[in-house]
């Protein structure tokens, strides 16, 4: 298990230089640079556009900037935007803990609601449940989410009013960030009604992100549950006598999860590294909606080591999601 | 009053093509303490009925049975509640593969604890001790390291065993065990096969040997049923079925033994178990029996106790016995 996770993360290195280059090459084959558009439609003359790609560096070889880049980010400089000045590593640690409390939400709920759905579809199979159950779920997983997100914008926000349209709490409420979780946040400040605002505000976002995860997770669930039923493990778990309650629950469940496991992580990674459409429909400050904004300003510094922290993560999670496996599967731990 | 006792049962299969008769009006009886062995080709259905009997078929599989009594208990008029109490404990079953049939996510030790806690409702510490009985018993060496095993760490012998420890944690009166050396290298079936007879003997349960390896029978059983496409077509003691089979196909299936062959080529009984959309009218052995007559593709009678019960109009060896 060791020398497993040693070559996994020896392996990291390799894909982080195939990132740089991709991420760093990227943004500038887009047409336009940041300084065009930092001049905007009044244009701009050609000496001063000269002397600005010079100042940021951006009249040298592309190879010379390549090579630059690497060399600060080997010094853990990630560079600061264009746009605001600040460093990129602190922006991102700013809006990260937003795009962590929306993804967390999101993911746990398409856990809690898709691993019994399609635990339930599967016993069922071929019933009025299971076809109710997964018709349910192909409808969520092919809603539009940008179309989606306003649906209910407009019947929970609009017409009933029972939640907020966006933001992460009511302006009503001012304290300090101190683990930039607006949840944990809110209690900690000990205002009324605070928490409550920010659970308001969370649940039309996570319905939206959740939607086509959970439906992911059911229909992954149903098939691999389906595919182990007709084990010979379950047959002996049933000749045993166990209820079904326990050979579907723990005989065959154990073994169903670890296709499971690898569809959850792979929604994990995509949900943290931003849920661009969600975040932007609802005004949710997370790294999704930071990184359109700065590929539209062509803030080059952003993009890139935006980019780069996103891979980080999903490699990171993929890493977890690898050992989770081998703690499920046994046969996986041994090799 | 035998410990088993199964009239006329029948399993059909709902398939797309309609119904499929797996098991056509199978009588079984086993006595305490007895080996019965059944025996029959693949598509058989031996195995079937057994799992009918256990209630471990899908729900696509429709039983009716006459009879089917176990233990002065009637299978057909319990609840699913009252047969799970059975199964696993007075009746176990083990099975072909032992690699597949042990979950491959839990250690040894749970799985054999599962039955101990679920049966005999046995505490942690007792669970333990008795599991390492368990396997002592059924000649695993080094039991308390192999408790934290996982079956894929174990070889398809040793996983039998395992399936043998589990199947024999509730002290059950009859043991099923369907074709448990088919899996298995030669060297390890025979260990098997003393394994299970010798604890046959010693605990005076009644074990029901299900297999199509005739050289398995010979040794083990004392009293064969020999099934084909769904039928009983024979059952005699063990002695008299390999000196007269009465039922041309039991005479086939031993001419078929590799130890009987003459010349170069190993004899085989020609053509296949008739299927869904082949089932012959008459006797379903017919199309490949080589004493067949015209009168066989008509109505078949059932011989009497002399004759081995053959369902057959013209059985071998009559005279012999007569």
């Amino acid at each position: 298990m060791i020398g497993f996770l040693l070559k996994r993360i020896l392996l990291l290195i390799p894909t982080f230089i195939g990132i740089t280059i991709v991420s760093f090459g990227f943004v500038r084959v887009l047409p336009g640079d940041p300084v065009l558009l930092m001049a905007g439609e009044r244009g701009i003359t050609e000496e001063r556009y000269a002397a600005l790609l010079a100042e940021f560096g951006y009249n040298r070889p592309m190879w010379q900037q390549y090579l630059e880049y690497l060399k600060d980010l080997l010094h853990g400089d990630f560079g600061n935007s264009l746009v605001t000045k600040q460093p990129v590593l602190s922006e991102f640690f700013t809006l990260f803990p937003a795009t962590v409390e929306l993804a967390l939400c999101a993911i746990v709920l398409a856990i809690v609601i898709g691993i019994p759905a399609g635990i339930i579809a599967a016993t069922k199979r071929g019933s009025f449940i299971d076809q109710s159950i997964m018709g349910t779920a192909l409808v969520g997983y092919s809603m539009p989410i940008f179309w989606w997100g306003l649906l209910l914008i407009i019947v929970f926000s609009g017409t009933l009013g029972w939640t907020p349209v966006s933001g992460r709490i009511s302006l009503l409420y001012f304290f300090e960030q101190k683990t930039g979780f607006m949840l944990i946040d809110s209690l900690l400040s000990g205002q009324k009604g605070a928490f409550a605002s920010a659970v308001q505000h969370l649940i039309l976002p996570t319905i939206v992100l959740a939607t086509i995860p959970l439906a992911v997770i059911a229909r992954q669930t149903r098939s691999a549950m389906l595919e182990v039923l007709g084990e010979d493990y379950v047959r002996t778990a049933r000749a045993k006598g166990l209820s079904a309650r326990l050979v579907v629950g723990v005989h065959a469940l154990r073994n169903a999860m670890i296709p499971v496991i690898t569809v959850i992580g792979l929604s994990v990674g995509t949900l943290l590294a931003g849920a661009i459409l969600t975040e932007t429909i609802f005004s949710w400050p997370g790294i999704g909606k930071w990184m359109i904004d700065s590929i539209s300003r062509r803030d080059y510094p952003v993009v890139q080591s935006g980019l780069l922290l996103i891979a980080a993560i999903i490699m990171i999670v993929n890493l977890l999601v690898d050992i989770t496996y081998g703690l499920i599967n046994p046969r996986i731990r041994h090799q | 009053m035998g410990l088993l006792d199964i009239r006329n049962l029948s399993v059909d299969f709902q398939t797309a093509g309609g119904l499929f008769r797996a098991v056509d009006g199978v009588d079984i009886q086993c006595e305490r303490g007895e080996i019965l062995s059944i025996v029959g080709e693949s598509g058989s259905g031996k195995s079937v009925s057994m799992l009918a009997m256990m209630g471990l078929l899908p729900w696509t599989a429709k039983i009716t049975a006459e009879k089917m009594e176990f233990d002065g208990k009637d299978l057909t008029k319990i609840t699913k509640r009252e047969r799970r109490k059975i199964i696993g404990k007075d009746m176990a079953m083990i099975f072909q593969e032992p690699i597949s049939s042990l979950n491959p996510c839990f250690t040894v030790g749970f799985q054999l604890g599962e039955s101990l806690k679920l049966h005999l409702g046995m505490n942690r510490a007792e669970r333990k001790k008795r599991s390492i009985e368990l396997l002592e018993m059924v000649g695993i060496p080094a039991p308390e390291t192999r408790l934290s095993a996982f079956p894929h760490q174990l070889s398809g012998g040793m996983n039998q065993r395992v399936m043998i420890a589990m199947a024999l944690s509730g002290d059950p009166k009859l043991l099923i065990a369907d074709e448990p050396t088919t899996a298995l290298d030669v060297t390890i079936q025979a260990q098997i096969l003393d394994l299970l007879v010798s604890l046959q003997k010693e605990k005076e349960m009644a074990l029901i040997l299900i297999t199509h390896d005739m050289g398995v029978v010979a040794e083990t059983a004392e009293r064969v049923q020999v099934q084909y496409a769904g039928q009983r077509v024979e059952e005699q003691h063990v002695t008299g079925l390999f000196t007269d089979p009465h039922h041309p196909y039991t005479s086939a299936l031993l001419n078929a033994l590799p130890e009987r062959a003459v010349g170069r080529k190993l004899p085989s009984i020609p053509g296949v178990v008739p299927g869904q959309y082949d089932r012959p009218t008459g006797c379903l052995f017919a199309p490949r029996c080589a004493h067949v007559q015209d009168d066989c593709h008509g109505v078949v009678t059932r011989q009497s106790d002399a004759l081995g019960n053959a369902l057959c109009n013209h059985p071998l060896n009559a005279e012999v016995t007569a």
